[in-house]
């Protein structure tokens, strides 16, 4: 373990060479997860740095303006990148049983770029925002 | 494989707790060469679960750009006492669990 520890250490050192998501590839991505429908802008709260100075660690929290109830609530938050290798970070999937709607997580940016979060809620609507990173030490994303 | 959570000892039926895990992993991205130009090949965590009495309550997939060391923090009702199960799983095979037990009193 110590070892595998000391070789990605040393490995993370090497910068890649390849090919990047782009904004295109990034909007394919979002309607491969949720079609071709509307995703409005709001409800979600995006936070991350304004400046990543170490694109391998980048903390981010979503929190959803949501009840969390039965009723209403969150069923799944998705987070995209439009320039690192792949366009999918990450996706949660949520209930009313967490009370709130808020997650919590360590991402990898390879370069400055928009990270975009879209919320589906039980009613199948999508909600999003985006925030712009700007990133000194690239991440291998 | 090791995992870290933190989960409070005791809550009131109703409060809302917040759940921190996170899981040692090398989360290798698949996109890296070595020192001689292969590529590494890729060893990430693909889905996490947590389950409460039985109910999957939070559930992940993961893509290499999560972080290594995966960590979520979220947040979870108690309804009654019980265990907490977390479950990783990496696209090698390997698998690692945590658990934890609640215990909920009357508010």
């Amino acid at each position: 373990m110590l070892q595998a520890t000391a070789a990605g250490m040393a490995l993370s050192l090497i910068p890649w060479r390849f090919a990047q998501a782009t904004p295109e590839a990034m909007a394919q991505a979002v309607r491969e997860t949720f079609g071709v429908r509307p995703i409005r802008e709001g409800r979600v709260l995006l936070e991350l740095p304004k400046l990543a100075e170490n694109g391998n660690v980048v903390p981010v929290t979503v929190s959803v303006d949501s009840p969390t109830t039965e009723s209403d609530h969150v069923v799944a938050i998705h987070l995209f990148s439009e320039r690192n290798p792949l366009p999918n970070i990450v996706a949660v999937f949520l209930g009313p049983h967490n009370g709130r709607a808020r997650v919590a997580t360590r991402i990898r940016l390879a370069e400055t770029q928009k990270v975009l979060a879209v919320a589906r809620m039980n009613d199948d609507s999508l909600w999003s925002a985006s925030v712009e990173v700007v990133t000194t030490i690239t991440g291998c994303g | 494989m090791a995992a870290k959570i933190k989960v409070p000892e005791r809550a009131k039926r109703g409060e809302i707790i917040e759940i921190r895990s996170l899981a040692i992993h090398i989360m290798e991205t698949g996109f890296r060469h070595d020192n001689v130009g292969r590529i590494v090949p890729r060893h990430i965590v693909d889905t996490f679960t947590c389950e409460y009495l039985g109910k999957t309550v939070f559930a992940a997939t993961l893509h290499p750009a999560v972080a290594a060391n995966p960590y979520f923090v979220f947040h979870l009702r108690a309804e009654r006492s019980g265990e907490i199960r977390f479950t990783w799983r990496d696209d090698k095979g390997g698998v690692i669990t945590e658990r934890a037990h609640l215990e909920v009193t009357d508010p």
